[in-house]
């Protein structure tokens, strides 16, 4: 039984209108990973749903990022980092060597814990990413543009100063705008690395309602070390320790029953 | 514990008045330099100097010629050095960083940063005035771009340094080539800070004498000819105010308050763009 739950795919969801299973966008079978001789992810196996949240939490240094680092490939800018196994999306492993790094972080969006906005306007940091793979016609680069802002409740707030610098706006806004830039793509999946950490109580309830609200339309991995951020915004939640995946499941199984010692220990906070 | 604090007030006192002593000092000795550049300098300034070549002793003249000189051979130098220097700063911050190749190259980039100038000066000497028979405009340019050229790597390299990882990272995650990546995103938040070390560069080279006196000489009479012996204010300078005629010395003490004013406007140019910088040093 506790093999199962490592990594089958629970099918016990949290919320009623979710009940029909959903399609499998990422699946990660055996994987390792190494920071040079170091080894921060040990034989993970694991399935992220479409249209739901699958929260990761575990201690500093339990390889909850590295983990979702992984599936953009993005470790890639570093020359002594390298993965094994098999993380398929879209039906092709992406670990394969003559994968198309580009197309696949085109495909699979990431924010950062710091709000990084670009050093141009508002409205160029959203069309950033869309001229990368699309030339539009300016009108359907402004609809573009304006649907993501809308998308990530930040439209009405910056309708008026697309012009000015991203720079311009508060921690909170500029990582709406950040998560604005990355939907504007359409990616399949949105990897969100500790995306509410550097912002306050407030903003953090916006990011939060946010991710909720993008659902409906995404596959979407969250890193955080809010216990309650997970346990409010998540369908699913990866207990991870050391390197290992402990726990797989339910967000309401992990937090309410979880199986191994572990997970409980530390959703009650008695360590970490 | 009050000995120790009388103590420790005592030296604070010390040390406090001992570099507020110093920074005074120094202080004074640019004010007396700046006084006298001013007040020398000002009363050479006519509109002769702006228009007119510079004379044989005893007869009336201005820099015009050695106006344009250095103007020409700065803005040359500054066009070859700035795209070689940028290019150059990018690859040692970005793609050499781990290579042998690329810490060599910053080693001895950094030892050319302050290498004298008169070595530069002779070294581009040695191979074109020599061949080429005659010193002309095109080697004092070429002086003058081998001195720009360490500093605005050493700034390119240091500034996009300072760009965040996180930038870069989160512009790679949206599916950005490397090259994008750069281009978009890291030279323009390097931006500023990049063109501050230019103008910087440019200050740095519209006061060299030594590197101009192999190779570009100077020219008595108003000529744009690359190709020529060129005149230009550092030489200039140098000559007339070694000369024993007050003329010549006049015209000497205006080209300095010329050459001086240009440089504190390029360092008020470079605060003003560092001002604006997004990136904090």
């Amino acid at each position: 039984m506790a093999g199962e739950t490592l990594t089958a795919r629970p099918r016990v969801h949290t919320k009623p209108a979710d009940t029909e299973s959903a399609e499998v966008k990422v699946s990660v079978r055996d994987l390792h990973f190494y920071y040079d001789k170091f080894q921060a992810l040990k034989n993970v196996n694991l399935d992220l749903e479409d249209r739901r949240v699958t929260a990761f939490v575990g201690p500093s240094g339990c390889g909850k990022s590295t983990l979702l680092r992984v599936f953009n490939r993005i470790y890639g800018l570093y020359p002594r980092q390298r993965a094994e196994g098999s993380v398929m999306i879209g039906g092709r492993n992406i670990l394969d060597r003559d994968q198309d790094l580009n197309a696949l972080r085109a495909m699979v969006g990431m924010v950062f814990q710091k709000p990084t906005p670009f050093p141009m306007t508002i409205y160029e940091n959203i069309a950033f990413g869309i001229r990368l793979y699309q030339s539009l016609p300016k009108s359907e680069l402004d609809d573009r543009v304006e649907h993501a802002l809308k998308r990530a409740a930040l439209w009405v707030e910056v309708k008026d100063k697309l012009r000015q610098s991203g720079l311009s706006l508060s921690g909170g806004q500029q990582q709406r705008l950040c998560i604005a830039r990355t939907i504007a793509t359409e990616p399949a999946v949105v990897l969100l690395d500790e995306p509410a950490s550097a912002l306050d109580p407030i903003s953090t309830a916006k990011v939060e309602e946010l991710i909720s609200e993008l659902r409906s339309d995404y596959c979407i991995a969250i890193v955080t070390h809010n216990m309650q951020q997970a346990a409010r915004s998540s369908d699913y939640t990866a207990f991870m320790y050391l390197g290992e995946l402990v726990e797989f499941g339910a967000t309401e199984k992990i937090f309410t029953n979880p199986r191994d010692k572990r997970t409980a220990d530390y959703i009650t906070g008695r360590f970490g | 514990m009050s000995a120790r604090v009388r103590r420790r007030s005592a030296v604070n006192i010390i040390v406090l008045s001992l570099s507020v002593a110093t920074a005074l000092m120094g202080l004074a000795f640019l004010a007396l330099i700046g006084w006298t550049l001013v007040s020398r300098g000002l009363a050479a300034i006519n509109i002769d100097l702006f228009t007119q070549e510079t004379p044989p002793p005893g007869s009336r003249g201005g820099l015009a010629n050695a106006i344009v000189g250095s103007a020409a051979m700065t803005g040359l130098a500054m066009l070859i050095a700035t795209p070689v220097g940028v290019l150059a700063g990018t690859y040692l911050a970005e793609y050499g960083r781990d290579s042998r190749f690329g810490s060599v190259a910053r080693f001895i980039n950094d030892i050319l940063l302050s290498a004298p100038s008169i070595l530069v000066g002779l070294f581009v000497y040695g191979f074109t005035v020599l061949p080429m028979q005659h010193y002309s405009g095109w080697a004092g340019s070429i002086a003058l771009s081998l001195i720009a050229l360490p500093v605005i790597v050493r700034s390119t390299q240091d500034m996009i340094g300072l760009v965040p990882v996180p930038l870069r990272e989160a512009a790679a995650a949206l599916g950005a080539p490397e090259w994008r990546v750069m281009m978009s995103i890291v030279w323009r938040a390097a931006g500023s800070g990049m063109l501050t070390g230019v103008l910087l560069a440019a200050a740095r080279i519209s006061g060299e004498t030594a590197p101009l006196l192999f190779t570009a000489l100077n020219n008595q009479f108003w000529s744009t000819d690359l190709n020529a012996p060129m005149a230009n204010l550092p030489v200039v300078i140098y000559r007339f105010a070694l000369s024993p005629y007050d003329d010549w010395q006049q015209l000497a003490w205006g080209g300095a308050f010329l050459i001086t004013f240009a440089i504190l406007v390029l360092n008020i140019l470079a605060r003003l763009v560092s001002a604006r910088s997004q990136l904090k040093v």
